[in-house]
């Protein structure tokens, strides 16, 4: 459904999107993940024709990017970052104008009009101008309107920014539901939504694919990267080593000691050595040793620790090689 | 089928959601009940020639803010992605958007036809010179929009737009009046000078409607918006 080849973008000196390819199948939901800055947004771009590619090529629904442009843009429901809305407008009217853009008759026009209002929960704001709808609803008018025209491929670039957790959790909900009748691809930072929603997730860091898989492979090799942290009172030496011991830690660092000397908090990092929960031998370990535990927790890598993470061991999936540079 | 006319009717819409088509057309209304009580004076000539010579100083500083908008807008808040990946094209971007302003520049002028029905209860006016002048005022109105609009898709910023436009407008019309006003006058600047917006649109005040003049403003208008749509391509395939 969405074929892309060694597509590449360069801003004047700066390459933003260096020669990346993947595939959607019909019906797959596909994440864009990547922190901010590596080409997630540029890369939409380019397949929803508002930026031309400097190189290499995209087909969707079968047509190419460049020579078939409107053939792509009909086929192609995108809602862009920040979601842009002429504000001055009724949510009603914005739609109707959209659908007229996209040569939809009245009948049509209404009946999906009145699909899209049902299904973004837009109902209550029908009449009600854009600009004075919360951040919340916006973001669902920009969805509607990337869903009215009942498009083949959706294209969501960041759908969850800016919600709060309940909309975030509605939004989610609705893009899964959607995920059978069109094939998808969504950008986000996040990578809990991605596991959330995706049936693939392809990672990108500087422009380039660093890796691509599942859900599942993705959240093993997250607990992989996770470490958890210890803060318990005791002697620093002896609560390292001592932690070292507990079976499947990899390694243990001292994070950093407070309070005064004598009765110490010191904070541990532990990290596992595998996809294995460590915390309760852990818990067990400081309690025989009458050390007093404050907290322990298990703490997720940051999206770019992750990523360092990802590319040092290469678990999720395969990783592609980048175009020569 | 060209998608023109949806966005000219989105434009012309959202005019009137906000002040600025209500400011223009209060001033508007003002200054040209001033200048016809010029017109409508025992002992004058049954026309509307004040309103029309008056109207074009009036163009030159209410089109360059009616127009300041058009793109610039778009580009400032974003709605350009949507627009743009719509199945549309550029030109029926450019074509919509002079369109609708276009569609104001009438609404605007529209009161003024009750000064032609006043006219006519109280005298016999020349009907040919009025339709004329109308003419002109259109056509000197679609080439200032033309203008406005070009120089809105240069820039995100609408002040930036609209000081542009301003200046373009006042060095093709104003500063070639100035220069004709002089009696003394060489006969390249002369000639130059009667090759000004000014100069051309007059004729259409006095009632003479010469074909150079029509084509002359309708070629304008065309390069501009031709102009236009080009800025839009460049933009996207940068």
């Amino acid at each position: 459904m969405i074929a892309v080849s060694r597509l590449t973008k360069i801003y004047g000196q700066v390459l933003a999107v260096d020669g990346i390819s993947f595939d959607v199948a019909k019906g797959q939901i596909v994440g864009f993940l990547g922190p901010n800055g590596a080409g997630k947004s540029t890369t939409l771009r380019m397949l929803t024709c508002y930026l031309p590619p400097t190189s290499g090529g995209a087909t969707i629904n079968g047509f190419d990017i460049f020579h078939q442009s409107q053939e792509v843009r009909a086929n192609l429901g995108y809602l862009p970052e920040n979601v842009p809305l002429y504000t001055e407008m009724r949510v009603e009217e914005y739609l109707d104008f959209r659908g007229r853009l996209r040569k939809m008759d009245r009948p049509s026009r209404r009946s999906r009009i009145d699909y899209v209002v049902e299904r973004c929960w837009l109902t209550n704001v029908r009449k009600r101008i854009i600009g004075h709808l919360s951040k919340g609803y916006r973001q669902r008018v920009g969805l509607a309107d990337s869903l009215l025209h009942n498009p083949a491929v959706l294209i969501l670039d960041e759908p969850t920014v800016g919600l709060d957790p309940t909309q975030i959790r509605e939004t989610r909900k609705l893009i899964k539901d959607l995920g059978g009748q069109h094939t998808m691809l969504l950008s986000t930072h996040i990578l809990p939504e991605v596991e959330a929603v995706c049936d693939r997730a392809i990672i990108i860091a500087g422009g380039r694919i660093v890796a691509q898989g599942s859900p599942d492979e993705l959240r093993a090799s997250r607990r992989l990267t996770a470490r958890v942290l210890v803060e318990c009172r005791g002697p620093a030496e002896q609560v390292k080593n001592a932690l070292a011991r507990v079976s499947g830690v990899n390694r243990v660092e001292l994070l950093d000691a407070d309070g005064r000397a004598g009765d110490k908090f010191i904070t541990a990092a532990v990290r596992p050595k595998e996809a294995y929960d460590v915390r309760e031998e852990i818990a067990r370990t400081v309690i025989q040793n009458g050390w007093p535990l404050r907290e322990i927790r298990l703490e997720h890598a940051t999206l770019e620790e992750f990523f360092v993470e990802v590319t040092a061991h290469q678990a999720v999936g395969k990783v592609e090689e980048g175009s020569a540079a | 089928m060209s998608r023109a006319p949806v966005i000219a009717r989105r434009e012309f819409g959202s005019y009137f959601r906000s002040p600025i088509a209500f400011v223009a057309m209060a001033l508007f209304l003002v200054a040209s009940g001033i200048a016809f009580l010029n017109d409508f004076e025992p002992g004058q000539p049954a026309a509307l020639r004040s309103i029309f010579d008056w109207m074009i100083w009036f163009l030159v500083l209410i089109i360059p803010i009616l127009s300041m908008g058009l793109l610039a807008q778009e580009w400032a808040t974003g709605t350009m992605e949507t627009l743009i990946t719509a199945p549309i094209g550029e030109t029926d971007v450019v074509l919509g958007k002079f369109l609708g302003s276009l569609g104001l520049l009438v609404v605007l002028l529209a009161p003024t036809l009750l000064y032609v029905v006043m006219l006519r209860i109280y005298g016999h006016p020349d009907i040919g010179p009025i339709i004329s002048g109308y003419l002109g005022i259109i056509l000197v109105g679609s080439l200032f929009i033309s203008v406005g609009l070009f120089c809105s898709s240069l820039t995100r910023s609408q002040i930036v737009a609209a000081v542009a436009s301003a200046s373009i407008l006042v060095l093709v019309t104003i500063v070639p009046w100035y220069i004709g006003s002089k009696a003394a006058l060489p006969a390249f600047w002369r000639a130059a000078v009667d090759q000004a917006v000014f100069k051309r649109y007059t004729d259409f005040s006095k009632g003479v409607l010469d074909i150079g003049n029509i084509v002359f403003f309708l070629l304008t208008t065309g390069v501009f918006l031709f102009i236009t749509v080009k800025v839009l391509e460049s933009r996207r395939w940068k």
